[in-house]
């Protein structure tokens, strides 16, 4: 699964948690500041994301996810 | 501090249409929103009747929307945002903007989707969103960061009668000078395997699985029970001086509250309606007005036989003769039990009877209890008197509370 694969499944998914349109979600956007997900609705991307892309991301790690980059970058190296 | 308290904006969905006009065309014509339902998961059920929604959530929010709220939440939000529009999206201070809405069971069917993903997927899959989706205070939450209100957002529980209780709580915040405008009134979303099963377990549902359309019939000799339902009503309360300011459209004036409670057992009414009656005499009390005021009720009448004797009894007791000119109906009969949205739809009715002068016939009401003695409206609606005139609205709940409001026309 390419970056650009999984930035498309990440944009579908904050879309279907957020209400963000999916071509908003771009790789420089922060979640908090740009895309107005917020604390709670960012554990149910994590979710959604360790369903759709066999990661786990542990709570340790979702502070450190600021932009869909870090995202995009943590999914690619540790999917299965 | 006493202020007079108007209500300048009205919303509800309901089994009978998504709005107020269409459930109100829909009440005046005696129509019944009450269903068989036949999906698997009710199949073993005792009682299988409900009345949905006519117009689902899902066709109105967005799926996001959807996902982080309860569906009692779905329908009070729904229902409030009519409302507010009906009542001209008023100008006012946030911190004089109050919330007072209720819900009889809260997210219940919310509480048991997650249980069911706790078991099948494990505790790290359950929704961040569970606690606000399952708290009672949810859909009063949801409605006070909707319009940003920050006098005080308040939840009343009371079972079948919270909305009704909703109202007189947000009328008092007016009333006392807590607030300027409320946003109030009452909503259920919990039609569910385990929701029928329970009130089944009770025997208050009816069973008239042949002929569901018709199943609740209030005051009818038949009845045999009352019909599960689901909906939102929702009233814009304001103070005269502040609904006179801006040039609000008013529907009538909130006359007052009168509470009470049975004493008497979990929950069965009281036979002889002891503590009905108080709040009745309560509610004069609070409103001013006297038996030979109020030109029309709307009765709680669920459609159950217990119950429905006793409330006519209790009315006819407090009314004296003055009952002879007090025409009565019962929503129920066609929207079925809104259960913590009953009180806050039926006060809707009661307001918008006095405000065209016509009050809805009892659906299915065709032959009327013997031991009923109270003129209720079979059929036709019936048109309310010019002039002065005033209505009650009843609403009880499981637990023994008794909530009578009264509104007066303008």
């Amino acid at each position: 699964m390419s970056q650009e694969d999984v930035l498309a499944g990440l944009a579908s998914i904050v879309n279907e948690v957020a209400g963000i349109p999916a071509e908003s979600v771009q790789m420089e956007k922060s979640f908090v500041d740009d895309l107005d997900v917020d604390s709670l609705s960012m554990v149910e991307v994590v979710m959604l994301c360790e369903e759709r892309f066999g990661v786990t991301i542990p709570d340790s790690e979702v502070k450190n996810l600021n932009t869909v980059a870090d995202a995009v970058n943590y999914i690619t190296a540790h999917k299965q | 501090m006493s202020r007079t308290v108007v209500v300048t904006g009205l919303g509800a969905t309901t089994p009978l249409g998504g709005d107020v006009a269409s459930t109100w065309a829909a009440l005046l014509a005696g129509k019944s929103g009450a269903v068989l339902l036949t999906d698997e998961v009710f199949a073993e059920l005792p009682a299988r009747i409900a009345a949905p929604v006519m117009v689902d959530p899902s066709e109105i929010l967005e799926a996001h929307q959807i996902r982080k709220m309860d569906r009692s939440q779905q329908l009070a939000l729904i229902a409030a945002r009519e409302a507010w529009a009906d009542a001209g999206s008023p100008e006012v201070d946030q911190e004089r903007l109050g919330v007072a809405v209720a819900t009889g069971v809260g997210g219940a069917v919310s509480l048991m989707e997650q249980y069911e993903i706790l078991r099948t997927k494990g505790p790290s899959r359950v929704s961040p969103m569970t606690v606000p989706m399952l708290m009672p205070n949810g859909p009063a939450a949801v409605l006070g960061l909707e319009f940003g209100a920050m006098a005080g957002v308040h939840t009343p529980v009371s079972a079948c009668a919270s909305g009704a209780e909703a109202i007189g709580y947000g009328a008092e915040m007016i009333r006392t000078g807590r607030a300027d405008i409320v946003v109030c009134g009452g909503t259920e979303g919990c039609i569910h395997p385990l929701t029928l099963a329970a009130f089944g377990a009770m025997r208050a549902l009816s069973t008239r699985h042949d002929d569901p359309a018709s199943a609740s019939r209030p005051f009818d000799v038949n009845r045999d029970g009352f019909v599960m339902s689901e909906g939102a009503g929702i009233v814009v309360l304001e103070s005269e001086e502040h609904a006179a300011a801006r040039g609000a459209k008013v529907y009538g004036i909130y006359g007052g509250q009168g509470l009470a409670a049975d004493a008497h057992h979990i929950a069965q009414p009281e036979p002889e309606g002891r503590g009905v009656m108080l709040a009745m005499n309560r509610a004069f009390a609070d409103s001013d007005l006297t038996p030979s005021d109020i030109v029309h009720i709307n009765a709680h009448a669920t459609s159950t036989p217990a119950g429905d004797v006793a409330e006519a009894k209790a009315i006819r007791k407090v009314f004296g003769a003055h009952a002879d000119h007090a025409s009565v109906t019962a929503v129920k009969g066609a929207t079925g039990h809104l259960l913590g949205g009953a009180g806050s739809l039926a006060a809707i009715a009661t307001i918008l009877a006095l405000h065209d002068r016509v009050a809805p016939p009892i659906a299915n009401l065709t032959d009327i209890d013997p031991e009923v003695d109270i003129d209720v409206i079979v059929k036709e609606p019936r048109k309310l008197p010019a002039g002065d005139i005033a209505g009650m609205s009843n609403s009880f709940g499981f637990g023994g509370h008794d909530v009578v409001l009264t509104f007066k026309s303008n």
